[in-house]
């Protein structure tokens, strides 16, 4: 079962809750927790492992070789990302416009732009007790993080079992990286806060997951401060509220030191125990 | 004029709540950019008007008419993002994983596959209740945010500022180190981070600082929250020390981000309270580094 | 030689475009004919992306010699304009083309 864990805003409490459910879930079933939010992944930073795998993640870009170039401009006509220039005799191209898409090189009459592979980020798989955890990670600089998501994605369906439980942290907001991230999920968690932003870019998000028409619930962060218009939307929107987290500062400061809460603040792992049983439903119903 | 961006890397370091109080100090010499387009929230505190609208296309989209298609298949071959879909014989194409390079229709033998503009969003500009002007837009949802959206918010922002000669432009800057921020970026005389003393805070502000040192511009940080973990606070002055970033600020924990929120209003419109004061000193600390500049 | 403008129109009195890449107009005054004419860039509003580079390819068949503008490409369009061999005169952004043309005869504009 795949579940990701979104928000429309971030520091919502995203990457808390992955890290301490996938780890929480792991002592009952096999759990792979895959951080896909890779402009700025921090699950790693909760999670201690031994490393067991690492390799570097590429794209496809075309590499000129002038030697049976007949300068006839087509590549960079058909280039709708004018990532192909042509400066008189000579053939600029500029990989991070590139989206990989092969018609300068399939289509060069000469073959002088053969598809090489560019360095965009890199994958490393740690094992810690029964939680396998994958991350990916975009190097700076680099602009586009769906490949590296969707390359990362086709890794864990490769290496893990469909049947074991796979939960994605996502990138926030409502573009192009989230659905990526999520188009392919069983279910998807919203994490919010109870104040106005939070319900701003909750509704955001899901309007995203209507889209995607995706199961969905939320998970309500921050509880306490704040106001109850988050609780009122949901109601009446009819979306299961799964969870609900106490505001506090225990929670905040073991956050900031990199610490998995669920051990010592019960009531927290109380929590957790709701959206267990709830996913358990889920695998139930389905 | 001057350009100042706000950026965080992380999430939920309170950045938006600081810009919009630095755009109600600033004022009328101010105008306001959100770029942060994906999860825009400066709307919720500054009551733009949305007087202007203007529909805003990017890239394009296959889209395959059935009449022409003589379901030879090539499209399907050539894309590299199973973008084109086949149902009994019937070539579609799957707009979410459509990426506009246009390359099917050039295969296309029976002119079958037409490129139609995308409309990724709306741009706005408004009013705001200080009586100067925010640009801000809604990013259509699952948009490819490509930070032309950004492009524009912000060369629109500056065409004002030029025209009506206005001392700064305050952006709000998108998250994350990919597209979106480079181009929130761009053009800035001064770089302002917020960030938090976690691990991920720490973590993602050496990342998104990695990125603006490629631009070479001048920046300064604010720690909120800073008494949350003194430890990492101290690690975050030392990196600023070690980058010649200046220390503009460090904020304590403080739920009066949330009440002011709930309230629509910034924290420098509250009466009286200490944050209130601390961040009117780094608007001035701020205004006064742009002058050495 | 061919000298080129980044224009929101195509008169000599219309206002410079600040932009490189996504300007409206590249117009080209040509001081050997007096001739000024237009090349029609709007297109480029429409590109997500590479607006920079390929404004740069256009004023290289353009043939221009000298580009006037405000604030100056950036990044990729700096790269193909290096290409190019066309020099770069900003700080034109302001003015009109006329007024930008007698800043750049008086050496008022920075060249790049």
């Amino acid at each position: 079962m795949k579940i990701a864990i979104a928000s429309g805003k971030g520091g919502t409490g995203k990457t808390t809750l992955a890290t301490n459910l996938a780890t929480y879930l792991s002592e009952f079933s096999k759990v792979v927790l895959c951080d896909i939010d890779v402009e700025e992944p921090n699950s790693g930073l909760f999670i201690e492992g031994n490393l067991e795998y690492r390799e570097a993640v590429y794209k496809m870009i075309p590499n000129w070789n002038e030697d049976e170039c007949s300068f006839c401009g087509n590549c960079h006509k058909v280039c709708n990302f004018h990532a192909v220039i042509r400066i008189g005799t000579d053939i600029m191209i500029f990989p991070e416009l590139c989206h990989s898409c092969y018609a300068c090189s399939e289509l060069c009459p000469t073959e002088s732009l053969p598809m090489v592979k560019k360095r965009i980020g890199e994958l490393v798989h740690y094992k810690s007790n029964g939680l396998d955890f994958v991350e990916s990670r975009l190097d700076i600089g680099e602009e586009q993080a769906v490949p590296l998501i969707s390359q990362t994605i086709n890794f864990i369906k490769n290496n893990f079992d469909d049947n074991m439980i796979q939960l994605f942290d996502s990138p926030p907001g409502t573009s192009c990286p989230v659905i990526e991230a999520t188009k392919d999920v069983d279910f998807v968690i919203l994490v919010t806060e109870p104040t106005p932003f939070g319900l701003n870019d909750l509704r955001l998000a899901v309007e995203t997951m209507k889209m995607l028409h995706k199961n969905y619930g939320v998970v309500l962060n921050r509880y306490g401060i704040g106001n109850d218009d988050v609780i009122r939307y949901c109601e009446a929107e009819n979306i299961p509220l799964i969870a609900l987290i106490n505001n506090s500062r225990d929670i905040a400061l073991a956050y900031s030191a990199g610490k998995l809460i669920f051990q010592e603040l019960p009531e927290f792992k109380k929590q957790l125990m709701n959206i267990r049983s709830y996913i358990i439903e889920i695998l139930m119903d389905n | 004029m001057k350009e100042i961006v706000v950026v965080s890397g992380k999430g939920g370091t309170g950045k938006t709540s600081i810009t919009a109080s630095f755009a109600v100090l600033g004022g009328k010499d101010i105008i306001v950019a959100d770029c942060d387009v994906d999860a825009a929230d400066m709307h919720l505190l500054l009551e733009p008007n949305y007087e202007i609208s203007e529909e805003f296309h990017s890239g394009e989209l296959a889209y395959i008419n059935q009449n022409n298609c003589i379901q030879c298949g090539k499209c399907y071959d050539v894309c590299r993002f199973t973008a084109i879909e086949v149902t009994n014989g019937r070539h579609t194409v799957n707009a979410l994983n459509c990426e506009g390079c246009g390359y099917c229709a050039r295969v296309c033998p029976s002119d079958a596959i037409i490129n139609k503009p995308q409309k990724v969003g709306q741009c706005f500009t408004s009013i705001i209740k200080t009586g100067s002007i925010m640009v801000h837009a809604k990013l259509g949802i699952g948009a490819d945010n490509s930070g032309k959206l950004v492009a524009k918010v912000k060369n629109e922002a500056k065409e004002i500022a030029n025209d009506e000669l206005k001392e700064y432009i305050l952006v709000d800057g998108s998250p994350g180190v990919g597209c979106p921020v480079v181009s929130s970026l761009s053009g800035a005389d001064f770089v302002v981070l917020v960030t938090e003393p976690s691990v991920s805070g720490i973590h993602d502000l050496m990342r998104v600082y990695e990125l603006v040192e490629r631009f070479n511009i001048k920046t300064g940080c604010i720690i909120n929250k800073f008494d949350i973990n003194q430890g990492i606070t101290n690690e975050i002055m030392d990196f600023l020390e070690s980058k010649n970033i200046v220390h503009l600020k460090s904020i304590p924990y403080n739920e009066v981000f949330t009440e002011a929120m709930l309230l629509g209003k910034t924290i420098v419109e509250l009466d009286n309270d200490p944050v209130k004061f601390q961040i009117m000193e780094t608007w001035i600390k701020i205004k006064k580094t742009l002058k050495y500049l | 030689m061919n000298l080129a403008f980044t224009a929101k129109g195509t008169t000599w009195d219309s206002n410079m475009d600040t932009r490189f890449g996504r300007t409206e107009y590249l117009l080209i005054y040509n001081d050997i004919s007096k001739e000024l004419s237009s090349y029609d860039n709007r297109e480029s509003a429409n590109y997500a992306h590479g607006a920079g580079p390929k404004t740069a390819q256009n004023l290289f068949e353009l043939k221009a010699d000298a580009l006037i503008t405000g604030n100056g490409p950036g990044g990729n369009a700096a790269a193909v304009m290096e290409k190019t061999g066309i020099d770069i005169y900003i700080g034109a952004g302001a003015k009109t083309v006329k007024e930008a043309y007698e800043a750049f005869q008086k050496g008022e504009l920075i060249k790049v």
